[in-house]
């Protein structure tokens, strides 16, 4: 029964976390927790009533940082060092299931194919969307999961605030039709990674058309990869859409990694 | 957990009891993060990895002894000690601890 939610929810993208005892009083008990709305779906029980409430109030927060971990309690729920002396320890694995990281890809071009498949490989759920009809098709991009055809305004506007920290958006129109209000848009969001396609030349007067409609705070402009991808040297639409996954993830996790946005010569040698 | 829903779900319903190993924890390198996760079912077949292909035999055995013995899961580790030289490890030198358990919920 837990088992079939717990594939039920996941199937659909829906957030879901699974807690179980891996040792301690009840190891192997099973326990679901769904946030639903304003309330917490539960499915299950650790063994204690007290016990699920504490456990599954910290497995919402862990839902939402996407973090999987392990975490002790006492038998009845207690947290606190004190409260833990001289009880058995319960220790369960809080495994959370997020929906997908998104990628927002704007510009139907050949890149597009390739990087929607590479997002694809990385879990990706993948959005591309172009105005131009001929372009924009499902039968050009089948591994998409959706393809739009619209301006980036009202993509961003409609999705804007459910864009995070792992999720991506990257522009490969070379277009300042389309590439000036989808920088605008992108910015607007908290979206945790901004790639850019152009030369360095492209950047450079991309950055006067920004300018020109107001966007021109450092802090803002820090946050566009571009050129877009790191410094491999990379040539076919496959070995970009590799240097710009991997650059997401550097990014990501917060490393160092040589991006081409960092450094100055010839993108192509 | 995601990627082996598809056998999981061939395999209940072709009544067969199912054991899942999952990785709890890493110390030091390991291959995957917690939440990797492998399904064995009662004749042996396999779908998932919790490593690189470094334990998943011992996984296998591990999970048919829990499957015969109605036990409600237990923590395994596997990694290298000065006192398990001879025992299944990880080769980047890391220490993985699986939690397995027979799929009854």
């Amino acid at each position: 029964m837990i088992y079939s939610a717990l594939a039920d929810r996941i199937r659909k993208n829906q957030p879901v976390a699974l807690l179980t005892v891996i040792d301690g009083p009840n190891t192997g008990a099973t326990f679901l927790v769904a946030p639903d709305q304003d309330k917490i779906e539960t499915l299950g029980s650790l063994g204690d009533n007290e016990l699920d409430r504490v456990a599954s109030r910290d497995a919402l927060g862990e839902l939402e940082a996407g973090r999987t971990s392990v975490r002790n309690y006492g038998p009845s729920g207690q947290v606190t060092p004190e409260d833990l002396q001289d009880t058995p320890i319960v220790r369960v694995f809080v495994e959370s299931f997020s929906p997908p990281p998104q990628m927002i890809i704007f510009g139907a071009v050949d890149f597009t194919a390739a990087l929607a498949r590479v997002a694809k490989v990385l879990g990706y759920y993948v959005v591309v969307c172009d105005a131009r009809e001929v372009f924009a098709t499902k039968r050009r991009f089948p591994m998409a999961d959706e393809v739009l055809v619209t301006w980036p305004t009202p993509v961003l506007t409609d999705r804007g605030p459910n864009l995070g920290a792992r999720d991506a958006v990257c522009i490969l129109t070379h277009d300042p039709k389309f590439d000036v209000p989808a920088i605008q848009g992108s910015l607007a969001t908290s979206v945790g990674y901004i790639g850019v396609m152009g030369s360095r030349k492209t950047h450079a007067k991309r950055l006067e058309r920004l300018a020109e409609v107001g966007i021109s705070k450092p802090q803002d402009l820090a946050r566009l990869m571009s050129p877009i991808g790191l410094d491999i040297g990379s040539r076919t639409p496959e070995e970009t859409a590799i240097s710009i996954c991997a650059e997401i993830i550097g990014k990501r996790v917060g490393r160092i990694v040589p991006s081409l946005s960092n450094s100055d010569g010839p993108i192509h040698k | 957990m995601r990627e082996i829903l598809g056998d999981i779900d061939r395999w209940r319903t072709q009544k067969k009891r199912i054991a899942v190993a999952r990785v709890v924890d890493i110390e030091g390198s390991g291959p995957r993060d917690p939440g990797a996760a492998m399904a064995v079912n009662e004749d042996g077949e396999v779908c998932g990895s919790v490593s690189g292909g470094c334990v998943e035999g011992a996984v296998v055995a591990e999970a048919l002894e829990i499957l015969k013995s109605d036990s409600p899961g237990r923590l395994v580790k596997f990694g290298y000690s000065d006192d398990e030289a001879f025992a299944v490890g990880l080769t980047c030198g890391g220490t993985v601890h699986l939690f397995i358990q027979p799929l009854t919920w």
